[in-house]
């Protein structure tokens, strides 16, 4: 990209509710017209690292420090009226049920043109061609007629593309979408992964998509971060994670998948344990209690972030074991299995 | 060991002999009223007509998307929903009649839930979830316990430190370990899971997708696993049945149906399954839209109006399931012998 | 919730997917169970603690009555009627037959507490049951209960009260039954919808799977689930049945003189509104307070059985 200024920059983010620090120190930066999925299991904090960029948490319930830049603003200095104005307008979100993101007893189009107008200033009529094109970049059938339903009259694919054209309402520099395709059916969660590719591509949209399906995330992102226990523990190219993973957690990750079982009947690989208490972190690596390579020193001290390659970074002290072990083939390593999950 | 309904002979309550399908369905039918806002009465075909076998000790993987009626199935081969017609054949023995009344059926076949936590009483401990199918059945009060923590510490969950337990105080994996524990209380022979894994974080599920395997081989049982992941199907199951519109489109091996699919909605569902590999990204999505209510299913062949080969006579005939290969079955006109589509093979297959 | 934060995290991220584990080190504290947790949360509640500790002295008080009160209740003096709230005797003032009156709301408050509880519990056991059988049945059962139950709400309660009363003549035992007639339908109408929400979980469709009967699901899977919020909305009926039962007394048609009963005292007092109004109010002050008591505590259980469903 010739523009040097990134879309969405987080510096050192940390996120506390109470005593659990579900975000701890996440260093992430997306640049303009980019894709980054944020993968990682329940508990994770790649939801909660996404709504930070909204701060959309209960101001006296939560604790956001770092920095955060998304669409050239500091949004932790944000006055009330200007959050407001940059939720939607400059970045907007998308999430898992669409029902919740519209209003029941209004029509979708109703909904989109008041969106446009609460930004702009613009008559009804524009807000109202505009909500059309919306609805046919979108690719929702008869638009014209669909801009006059009720959200409950829509299909669950419809709904979701119609909260995709609500999102892009105010022409947002980047777009935000949490778990968009988990409840949805298999043919239409990759017809939902395609439009969002293809707006990336058309619209020179910056997209954080946040999954818990590896599929997901490569069928869309350009890069791939991987979050375990509020930490990024792997970063890299879709490539240079899937292919070429240098942390034993997204190792783990890639063993675990049904998809990856070399024989019908053989036992998968799994990650043994399950993850850390949140509200009172071990020492050192959050990931050393469940990994197959973890000595003393990464149950002592947490492993700085390593470039192994351009773009490519990791947080494990034993990167070079781990990706030889991967190379390696599926060897047993399992160690001892304390409590399922 | 001995509380541990241990069956080390998995055909110790056989009737019919390992040829004989442990259960048997044919002609289902389930629809419900439903009322539109003009008044106007419908019905909903959730399941219209759906044949198929289970065989003894495999796992029979069914599939589809929502509104296939791949729960209502489950729901109507549990017992829990009736059925508007068709017949179950328990190891030969027609479920419902005197021969094998419910109670006794149920005893056999037991169910997992999609909803680890709302499938477990929250008023409950782990322990008495267990224990209340033995209890109910005559088994004594303490022996009903000390089965309940065989079968814990068989899950994976060590019974001193789980046993008393309540639901919101263990995680969903955990709590999915207990629903299985459950379903085995009873000594089933078998266990249908309707989407049992689905909720679970992927190396969670594949934690006790290893414990589906090992129960399986342990007890002699023989599973029906109801899910959307293709991948978690094709992992588990030694045979595949796909359904759309409250119809099987495909039946078959497991290799056979998602290496080689028949039914051009298998393919489509095959090709819709994200891809892996960053190199190589999905391109165009093989259906659009998305699957069709079965409030008003199309005439003829349900998958017609989606289908890239769909010719005329697809909108008048409702192709019927009919053999290609050995095992496989598909409901497809472009796949069977003069059907008078124009893509059907020349003569019929010797299967 | 053995962590309660981490569950509040999860919520955030994903929701529909499972807490993460507990921490091994929290592994062997014993678990506490529900009620555990609604007392733990009780306890720490401090405006229902504050109602419940009234509402316990009140009860004891009540209990004690016969053996603590200053002056003998029943012995009037023509002398020394209408005494102010500070007198030297009557601490309380006395009323207008020279009664203690002190001594007349301490064991006023053995029937008023006797005839408001009384008819919730009773209707407590009778409405729950109906409900949960209406609710877990359904079908033409809950038809035929609920259309039933529904005729009662075509009155309002205090005339329900007041016509069964008056049909079953006056009387400590007639206007239990009726009290008890007017909340049966409401404790069942609560009891029938907590019941059908219930009814559609799948564990009860797993009880089912296990081959129980009907009548062992809802005893064991059922009542466990639907008691809590039943028994809430029964504590807060508790004040609307002292109401009225002070109504019914007021009226005549409850508790009859010489015995004290904050209701009747209300309206025996009522001549002596003008003439010494602060004693003539302090019956209706005892219901007053007592009514919150009850509202506060059941609004804090009902706080504190929030937990998660």
């Amino acid at each position: 990209m010739s523009n040097p200024e990134p879309a969405v920059t987080l510096e050192n983010l940390r996120v506390a509710f109470g005593k659990v620090q579900v975000v701890d120190g996440v260093d992430l930066t997306v640049e303009r017209g980019q894709a980054m999925a944020l993968i990682g299991e329940s508990g994770s904090g790649k939801s909660v690292t996404l709504r930070a960029i909204l701060r959309l948490f209960h101001e006296g319930r939560s604790r956001i420090e770092g920095r955060i830049l998304a669409a050239g603003r500091d949004v932790q200095a944000l006055s009330k009226r200007q959050l407001a104005d940059f939720r939607g307008g400059d970045v907007s979100m998308i999430f898992q049920e669409p029902l919740l993101a519209f209003d029941p007893v209004y029509t979708v189009g109703r909904q989109i043109t008041e969106a446009i107008q609460r930004h702009e200033k613009i008559s009804g009529e524009d807000a109202r061609k505009r909500a059309l094109a919306l609805f046919e970049r979108v690719r929702i059938p008869s638009p014209e007629r669909r801009l006059d339903n009720y959200p409950h009259e829509m299909s669950g694919g419809m709904r979701q593309r119609a909260m995709i054209a609500l999102a892009l309402a105010c022409r947002p520099q980047v777009l935000l979408a949490d778990e968009p395709t988990t409840a949805l059916d298999a043919t239409v969660q990759i017809q939902v992964l395609l439009l969002l590719r293809e707006l990336q591509r058309d619209l020179g949209l910056s997209i954080i998509i946040v999954t818990h399906d590896l599929g997901a995330a490569v069928e869309v992102a350009d890069r791939i971060a991987v979050m375990y226990a509020g930490k990024i523990v792997e970063t890299g190219t879709a490539h240079q994670v899937v292919l070429d993973p240098h942390h034993p957690y997204t190792i783990g990750l890639l063993r675990s998948r049904a998809e990856g079982a070399l024989a019908k009947g053989s036992r998968l690989q799994t990650i043994p344990g399950s993850p850390p208490d949140l509200a009172n972190r071990p020492p050192g690596c959050p990931f050393a209690p469940r990994c197959f390579l973890a000595e003393d020193q990464c149950r002592r001290e947490m492993p700085p972030v390593a470039e192994i390659a351009p773009g490519h970074r990791v947080a494990c002290w034993r990167t070079e074991d781990a990706a030889a072990a991967y190379r390696a083939g599926p060897t047993p390593v399992r160690a001892a299995e304390p409590v399922p999950a | 060991m001995s509380v541990i309904p241990s069956a080390p002979d998995p055909f110790a309550h056989d009737r019919g002999g390992p040829a004989q399908p442990l259960l048997s369905v044919s002609g289902l039918y389930k629809h419900f009223p439903v009322r539109k806002a003009g008044g106007k009465k419908q019905v909903v075909r959730a399941v219209d007509g759906v044949d198929f076998n289970v065989l003894k000790g495999e796992t029979l993987g069914i599939v589809g998307e929502s509104g296939c009626g791949k729960s209502t199935t489950a729901k109507l081969l549990m017992g829990l929903i009736e059925r508007d017609s068709g017949t179950l054949l328990y190891d030969g023995q027609a479920v419902g009649e005197r021969a094998m009344p419910w109670r006794s059926y149920r005893r056999q076949v037991q169910m997992v839930f999609q909803d680890s936590y709302a499938s477990l009483n929250p008023r409950m401990t782990v322990e008495q979830s267990i224990a209340f199918g033995p209890k109910v059945n005559g088994v004594p009060g303490r022996e009903a316990v000390e089965r309940a923590r065989a079968l814990l510490a068989r899950v994976g969950l060590e019974p001193k430190r789980f046993a008393g337990r309540y639901p919101h105080e263990i995680s969903g994996g955990q709590r999915q370990r207990v629903n299985i524990a459950r379903s085995l209380a009873l000594e089933p022979r078998l266990v249908l899971l309707d989407e049992a894994v689905s909720a679970l974080d992927k190396s969670v599920e594949a934690q006790v997708l290893n414990l589906l395997l090992d129960l399986k081989a342990e007890f002699g049982l023989t599973y029906i696993f109801i899910s959307h992941d293709l991948n978690v199907v094709r992992f588990i199951s030694d045979r595949v049945m796909v359904m759309y519109l409250g119809r099987v489109s495909e039946i078959g091996p497991s290799d056979t149906v998602l290496d080689a699919p028949a039914h051009p909605y298998t393919e489509a569902l095959l090709a819709s399954m994200p891809s892996l590999d960053p190199d190589n990204r999905t391109q165009v999505a093989l259906l659009q839209g998305d699957p069709p209510n079965p409030i008003d299913p199309p005439r003829g062949c349900r998958f017609h109006p989606r289908c890239g080969l769909a010719e005329p006579i697809c909108g008048d005939k409702e192709p019927p399931l009919d053999a290609v290969g050995p095992l496989h079955r598909v409901a497809c006109l472009a796949r069977q012998p003069s059907s008078g589509h124009s893509a059907a093979p020349a003569r019929a297959l010797a299967a | 919730m053995n962590a309660p934060i981490t569950a509040s995290a999860m919520a955030l991220d994903g929701g529909v997917l499972a807490p993460s584990d507990v921490a091994p080190e929290a592994a062997f504290v014993p678990s506490r169970g529900f009620w555990g947790h609604v007392g733990h949360r009780l306890v720490r509640d401090p405006v229902a603690m504050g109602a419940g500790a009234l509402i316990l002295l009140i009860v004891v008080i009540a209990i004690l009555a016969p053996w603590i009160t200053p002056m003998d209740p029943y012995k009037g003096s023509m002398l020394r009627r209408l005494k102010h709230v500070g007198d030297a005797t009557y601490w309380l003032g006395s009323d207008e037959l020279g009664r203690d009156m002190i001594s007349r709301l301490m064991l006023g408050a053995r029937l008023s507490l006797f005839i408001g509880v009384t008819p919730v519990l009773i209707a407590f056991v009778i409405g729950s049951a109906i409900g949960i059988l209406a609710g877990y049945v359904g079908g033409w059962l809950n038809t035929i209960l609920m259309r039933t139950i529904d005729v009662f709400f075509a009155f309002p309660s205090v005339l329900l009260a007041i016509a069964l009363s008056g049909a079953l003549g006056a009387g400590i035992f007639n206007s239990i039954v009726s009290l008890t007639c007017v909340f049966v339908p409401q404790i069942a109408r609560v009891a029938e919808s907590v019941t059908t929400g219930i009814r559609k979980r799948d564990y009860i469709d797993a009880a089912k799977l296990s081959g129980a009967s009907p009548l062992t699901i809802m005893r064991v899977q059922v009542l466990g689930n639907v008691v809590g919020p039943i028994f809430v909305y029964a504590t807060s009926l508790i004040s609307v049945s002292m109401i009225l039962a002070s109504g019914l007394s007021f009226l005549g048609l409850g508790v009859r003189p010489p015995e004290p009963e904050w209701g009747l005292m209300l309206n025996t007092l009522r001549t002596a509104i003008y003439a010494n109004p602060v004693v003539a109010a302090l019956p209706g002050v005892c219901i007053f307070v007592v009514s919150i008591a009850f509202n506060l505590f059941s609004d804090g259980l009902r706080a504190a059985m929030e937990i998660r469903q």
